[in-house]
């Protein structure tokens, strides 16, 4: 019992962290059309600026994450004007093979500042963690899960409320709707793309210092857990935020399951085994439903 | 109409191999000069030839290429001329190169201390056959043309990039499975010795004497991958230009306008997706063997990203295109050595720690930023560049 609430727990917090980064993803793709394959690069160097902060420069760890946030943004910008605009309009698959290329040149230079050993994030939460005794077992609640759950919160029903009731908000739902018309209502669409670029970025970052404050660090292999949030999105509809979230806890709690009880009741699926269930995952609920479980069917005319 | 070359009145012309003599002629100058650079140094007839051979890592480069042109027409087919986009291609050729490895490789025992029966037994480690080359290379072909078969029902379902997220998460289940089945791969980190490239006791990889000249192991598997690359490329040329080639670029130009038409897509997609991997399996059974031992953890999505790169720089929906895709990526690593040479690009470090970048740095730096640069400037890849060079020799020295 408790191990199956231990279970459940990890894989609420790990949903935090690919609904976070899955989020990225879901808003330049419904501002832009642009399926952004370069999402792992752009955690990795977000979070990386975290690093640079806090243990290089030793600010306190607050001002290094609105710094590395501003920094996010500020690339996430840059990479939309230079690489990206002069993609409109070509076809959806040509941008996103760009979108790998991007992922490789930003890898590269993130990887360069990081060096080759895992980095320490400097995060206040750190490895301790809440104990309670239930059913005889015991449930382990570390502070870096929590804090995920908070941020993911926050950030999403501050994201919510943005796209809701402000005025950009409304001018980018309305470029996600139809760009040619928001344009003749007098809205700057390259300012919401650059916007999207901006807001998927720094969310990428955020997910970062969460996958990066995990024991060992920050190292490469953080940007292998980003791509997970890919299956997230894909299971909840490429357009739509309410199914990234459910995606989000599809996944995250799929794998906690399998990483609890896989390697227990079906061993012969192999070691690791839950890091390729969210692929699995994705495979079914493709096979049912070929726009994901909210994703708007595509209407086309010849 | 002989003196007109580029008047082309009739379909068959149109869809033609060869459109012209001049064509025939430079395609059969082009076979001897592969031919002499891969004789080189060997043929005693002329002496100064040993400077134009094509000697050391070249030559093992130009063998990794020709197979891997292989590959790259695979998906060519399934990319460029269907339009589907498959991020898949590293499970098929994975597929191959184990295949090829069970079925020709040889067997690896160990004796080990059975606790239960107190005996010394025979404990398999590697499975292994050590079939001939007649049997494992069509076998390779045929099992990831098979696993083809099976994805391409859930792959025909989908299309755009929702097709290139299942092909994505093929690559990753293809990989634990590969690491999982230690007893055919040999696991991750460890890999295994590949299948002998023996053809009915002809071997590729020990040097001998073909037709009274010497060769080399490499020069060996030079001239088959040669012979097997042209065989299939013709072959791939023949499907593009044909019923099959026809529907696939119309699916790819608007698939619903093509249903209309009558075209089967589900059948279609399946036989692109089964092309492809039949030419995936092939070249992942001749790419390690003979060359390299066989590891699980390298068929992983950058191997199907470096095979994509390939049909882009190359040129999309062309053979030449994917030939000259993948001899550009093989030889960039080389290129990039090259060029560090040069005190321009002193920044550039040997080693792999020291400096502002090292090669492997540089290496993929360039091969990101050629990616987005051709997707920018030149969509049709370095087949395109040709066709603008050739089109200014043509009307030189006007400009049109």
């Amino acid at each position: 019992m408790t191990q199956l609430l231990q279970a459940l727990v990890n894989g609420t917090s790990l949903a935090a962290v690919y609904g976070l980064i899955g989020l990225g993803f879901v808003i330049i793709y419904k501002s832009t059309q642009v399926f952004n394959f370069a999402q792992p690069a752009l955690l990795l160097l977000g979070a990386y600026w975290v690093v640079y902060f806090t243990t290089v420069v030793k600010w306190p760890f607050w001002l290094a994450l609105i710094l590395a946030a501003a920094l996010s943004a500020l690339t996430g910008v840059v990479v939309e004007r230079v690489a990206l605009r002069p993609m409109v309009g070509k076809p959806v698959f040509a941008v996103a093979i760009m979108t790998i290329g991007l992922n490789i040149l930003i890898t590269i230079f993130a990887l360069d500042l990081l060096g080759i050993d895992a980095r320490p994030m400097g995060a206040p939460w750190s490895i301790d963690f809440f104990a309670f005794d239930l059913f005889g077992g015991r449930l382990v609640v570390t502070h870096r899960q929590i804090a995920a759950l908070v941020a993911a919160v926050v950030l999403v029903g501050l994201l919510l409320t943005f796209f809701r009731f402000s005025r950009f908000g409304l001018a980018m739902r309305a470029a996600a709707f139809d760009q040619e018309v928001t344009l003749t209502q007098g809205v700057s669409v390259t300012a919401v793309f650059a916007a999207s670029w901006a807001i998927a970025s720094v969310l990428a970052m955020v997910g970062g210092v969460f996958i990066g404050s995990t024991p060992p660090g920050l190292d490469r292999s953080a940007s292998i857990v980003a791509l997970k949030a890919l299956p997230v999105v894909v299971i909840g509809g490429l357009d739509s935020i309410a199914g990234t979230l459910v995606g989000a806890l599809i996944v995250g709690l799929a794998e906690a399951l399998t990483f609890t009880y896989q390697p227990e009741h079906a061993a012969f699926l192999g070691g690791n085994f839950a890091q390729v269930v969210p692929y699995l995952v994705m495979f079914l609920v493709l096979l049912v439903k070929p726009y994901g479980l909210f994703g708007t069917k595509e209407i086309e005319r010849v | 109409m002989r003196r007109r070359p580029g008047l082309i009145s009739d379909y068959s012309s149109d869809t033609a191999i060869f459109r012209n003599n001049v064509q025939r002629f430079w395609f059969v100058v082009l076979m001897v000069a592969v031919v002499v650079l891969g004789l080189g140094g060997t043929l005693p007839l002329v002496p100064g030839l040993v400077e134009f051979s094509l000697a050391g890592d070249l030559m093992l480069l130009s063998v990794t290429a020709l197979f891997a042109s292989i590959g790259a027409i695979g998906l060519n087919i399934v990319t460029g001329y269907g339009g589907q986009v498959s991020l898949g291609h590293a499970f098929f050729l994975g597929l191959g190169a184990f295949t090829a490895a069970v079925l020709g490789g040889e067997e690896v025992s160990r004796r080990v201390f059975d606790l239960s029966t107190g005996q010394q037994v025979d404990k398999t480690i590697l499975v292994g056959f050590g079939l001939d080359m007649a049997i494992w290379l069509p076998a390779a072909g045929l099992v990831a043309a098979l696993a083809g078969l099976i994805v391409a029902p859930i792959a025909s379902r989908l299309k755009g990039l929702y097709l290139a997220f299942v092909t994505l998460g093929l690559v990753f289940l293809g990989e634990h499975i590969f690491k999982e089945a230690g007893s055919y791969t040999g696991g991750l980190g460890v890999g295994r010795a590949t299948a002998v490239p023996s053809l009915f006791g002809f071997r590729f990889d020990q040097p001998g004497e073909v037709l009274g000249v010497h060769l080399s192991r490499l020069q060996k598997l030079f001239f088959l991958g040669l012979i097997l690359l042209t065989l299939l490329a013709f072959i791939a040329k023949n499907i593009a230009r044909s019923r099959i080639g026809r529907a696939l670029a119309a699916i790819r130009d608007r698939d619903i306008a093509a249903e209309l038409m009558g075209i089967n897509l589900a059948r279609y997609k399946m036989t692109a997706f089964v092309i492809s991997s039949l030419y995936a399996g092939i070249a992942g059974a001749l790419l390690y063997s003979g060359l390299s031992r066989v590891e699980p953890g390298s068929f992983n999505l950058l191997l199907s990203i470096v095979y994509i790169a390939m049909i882009l720089i190359g040129g999309a929906a062309t053979i030449a295109g994917s030939i000259m895709g993948a001899f550009f990526i093989i030889f960039l690593p080389r290129i990039v050595k090259w060029l560090a040479g040069f005190w321009v690009f002193g920044f550039i470090s040997d080693s792999p720690t020291g400096g502002f970048l090292n090669l492997s740095q540089i290496e993929q730096l360039m091969f990101g930023g050629l990616i987005v640069a051709f997707l920018i400037f030149e969509p049709l890849g370095l087949y395109g560049l040709w066709i603008r060079v050739r089109n200014y020799w043509k009307a030189w020295p006007f400009s049109y």
